[in-house]
């Protein structure tokens, strides 16, 4: 293991990589960089994502970069608690399983790897990255980390900062406050990429900067070249969430039809130095990538299309063309952008309190009179025992649960009611489920199926803006380049 | 007779915050003028009136055969606090698929 070797080429770049065990790292057949296209693999678009994909893509995607995006609203938020317990934690737990898969296949295929799985602890996570190589028999594989992101000593300081949701000031979260970690920029991405580490970690980063990171590090695009950031941007977008380009969350029995849904692949992307992209997705998979597909993600979690804000620009799509260039390859034209502004936005996350649920069943005749009856016993029982609720919600699960309005829905043969409620009090929050269950002996008749009482923390997240200049995002690594 | 949103464009919901986006993809490019006229974001907010506080916004992708509808307080608070089974309002789309539009003739 100790004949590993980095090799940095002229520039900063990695002319051979790393060489060890007959493994030679960013040469050799795969990849597409001998025909002037640089190829990145989306490899999980959410912490719970798919893992065997990605291991398709590595394996015969012919790609040269895999990012893997897992950090949902509150998941550093979550890691900063798991953190607190154990030092050694706070990346992502699927880091060891995401990894385990798709190294052995990266290291041979010269395969990058970039990823914000370090959550709440991108140190902590390169090492266990470390381990698993090693574990793996791939040798001493070094990390870059990017560090920076986590600005909680900062804002601490700034309680006049206002909340993007309601204008209030930080200050009325502060004593609550898990974590803030601003969404950082493909530049120190990049960075982390110049050093030639094969794996680049962090914490919070913008998702399509995740993927518009290897773009400027391979072909040297300038940040302010707004054009190429445009595009990058774009298609950064477009891969964020891997499935959902090709043909997950889309299809329609009868009206939009995917074939192979359940052996649906991720997607890549194919950049040229000008800027051009066609996005495309691992051979002999599932599912489906058209100009349909491409549509629907390219608009989600959009909201003025001409002013997208990442940390990189400020994204306009109204201009894109999208062309079905082959089966399963779409041509992305005509991105545009204006510059970035002067702030990061910055998640905090914060304790909220708990949130208590109960559930139970009704069938047959009058199910639904049974069912609202049960609900109000509920909350009677509730009320009696002086609990308060900051939020209360009654779902008739099978009628009226995910679009609301039970007056005007025909009835179903049998329904599930669920209650939930929001509250500071742990007790009050338990004992929502406590009462429902209590339904199959002490409420109306025929009642089945109650789910044991659940009680979860609440961990929930406001934003503020930070003026860039306050914040360090920077890299360092670890093992030996 | 009258035709529903369903019959000419698809349609997929996004989250932020307390805030959906829903958009609306026109299968056919013929269509997006009579969407344009007909899917305002009065008739969006009328039909979200029991689930969303509003208000609506809609944006024009007409490049993309498309229109961005942005629903605000529609979320229950948020992702992260919300008390709803689909806290991120993944199935709103289908409500958007459901509205129906007077016929064109």
């Amino acid at each position: 293991m100790d004949d590993a070797k980095l090799l940095i080429g002229r520039g900063g770049r990695p002319a051979a990589m790393l060489r060890q065990n007959g493994i030679s790292f960013g040469r050799g057949s795969a990849g597409m960089k001998s025909q002037g296209v640089v190829r990145i693999g989306a490899g999980a678009g959410t912490s719970d994502d798919r893992m065997v994909p990605a291991l398709e893509l590595a394996e015969r995607g012919n790609i040269d970069y895999l990012v893997f995006e897992c950090l949902a609203e509150r998941t550093v938020s979550r890691e900063n608690l798991s953190r607190s317990k154990n030092p050694d934690q706070g990346y992502s737990p699927s880091l060891h399983a995401r990894l385990r898969m798709v190294l052995p296949a990266c290291m041979r295929n010269g395969v990058r790897i970039v990823s914000n799985m370090g959550a709440a602890n991108p140190v902590g996570g390169a090492r266990a990255t470390r381990k698993e190589a090693a574990d793996l028999g791939l040798g001493d594989v070094p990390v870059a980390v990017v560090l920076g992101d986590d600005v909680s000593s900062i804002v601490k300081h700034r309680p006049e900062l206002r909340l993007m949701e309601n204008g209030e000031p930080l200050e009325s979260i502060l004593p609550a406050m898990i974590s803030a970690n601003a969404y950082l920029g493909a530049d120190v991405v990049c960075e982390a990429l110049n050093t030639g580490a094969p794996i680049v970690l962090s914490g919070r980063v913008a998702d399509p900067s995740l993927f518009l990171a290897p773009m400027m590090h391979e072909f040297g695009w300038a940040y302010d070249d707004l054009p190429k950031i445009a595009q990058g941007t774009a298609a950064g977008h477009l891969l964020e969430c891997t499935a959902s380009v090709t043909g997950g969350c889309f299809g329609w029995p009868g009206k939009k039809e995917v074939p192979d849904l359940a052996l649906n692949g991720y997607p890549f992307a194919d950049v040229r130095a000008d800027g051009s992209i066609v996005i495309g997705k691992t051979p002999d998979t599932g599912g489906r990538l058209d100009v349909m597909t491409c549509t629907e993600q390219l608009i989600y979690e959009i909201h003025d299309p001409t002013v997208y804000l990442t940390p990189d620009c400020t994204l306009d799509i109204t201009g894109v063309k999208l062309t079905q260039e082959e089966s399963d390859r779409v041509r992305v034209e005509g991105a545009r952008a204006k510059p970035r502004t002067d702030t990061y936005k910055v998640s905090v996350g914060y304790a909220d309190g708990y949130i208590g649920e109960g559930e139970v069943s009704y069938g047959g005749i009058d199910a639904i009179a049974r069912a609202k009856w049960a609900a109000e016993v509920v909350k009677e029982r509730l009320r009696l025992q002086g609990f308060k609720y900051e939020d209360f919600r009654v779902d008739l699960i099978g009628m009226s649960s995910l679009h609301g309005a039970p007056d005007q829905r025909p009835e179903p043969y049998e329904v599930r009611l669920r209650l939930a409620g929001r509250t500071r009090d742990r007790k009050a929050a338990h004992a929502i489920g406590f009462e429902t269950r209590a339904m199959h002996m002490h409420g109306p008749g025929g009642a089945g199926g109650a789910c044991e009482p659940r009680v979860r923390d609440v961990l929930a997240v406001k934003s503020v803006l930070l003026p860039k200049n306050l914040v360090n995002a920077q890299v360092v690594v670890e093992g030996t380049l | 007779m009258s035709i529903r949103v369903y019959d000419l464009a698809h349609a997929r919901a996004g989250d932020k915050g307390n805030t959906s986006n829903i958009s609306v993809i026109c299968y056919d490019a013929k269509d997006w003028d009579f969407i344009e006229r007909e899917l305002t974001p009065q008739r969006v907010s009328e039909a979200f009136k029991h689930i969303a506080k509003g208000p609506v916004k809609r944006y024009p992708l007409r490049n993309l055969k498309a229109f961005n509808f942005v629903i605000e307080n529609a979320l229950g608070g948020g992702v992260t606090i919300s008390l709803a089974q689909d806290i991120h309002g993944k199935s709103l789309s289908n409500v958007m698929l459901a509205i129906e539009l007077p016929d064109r003739t």
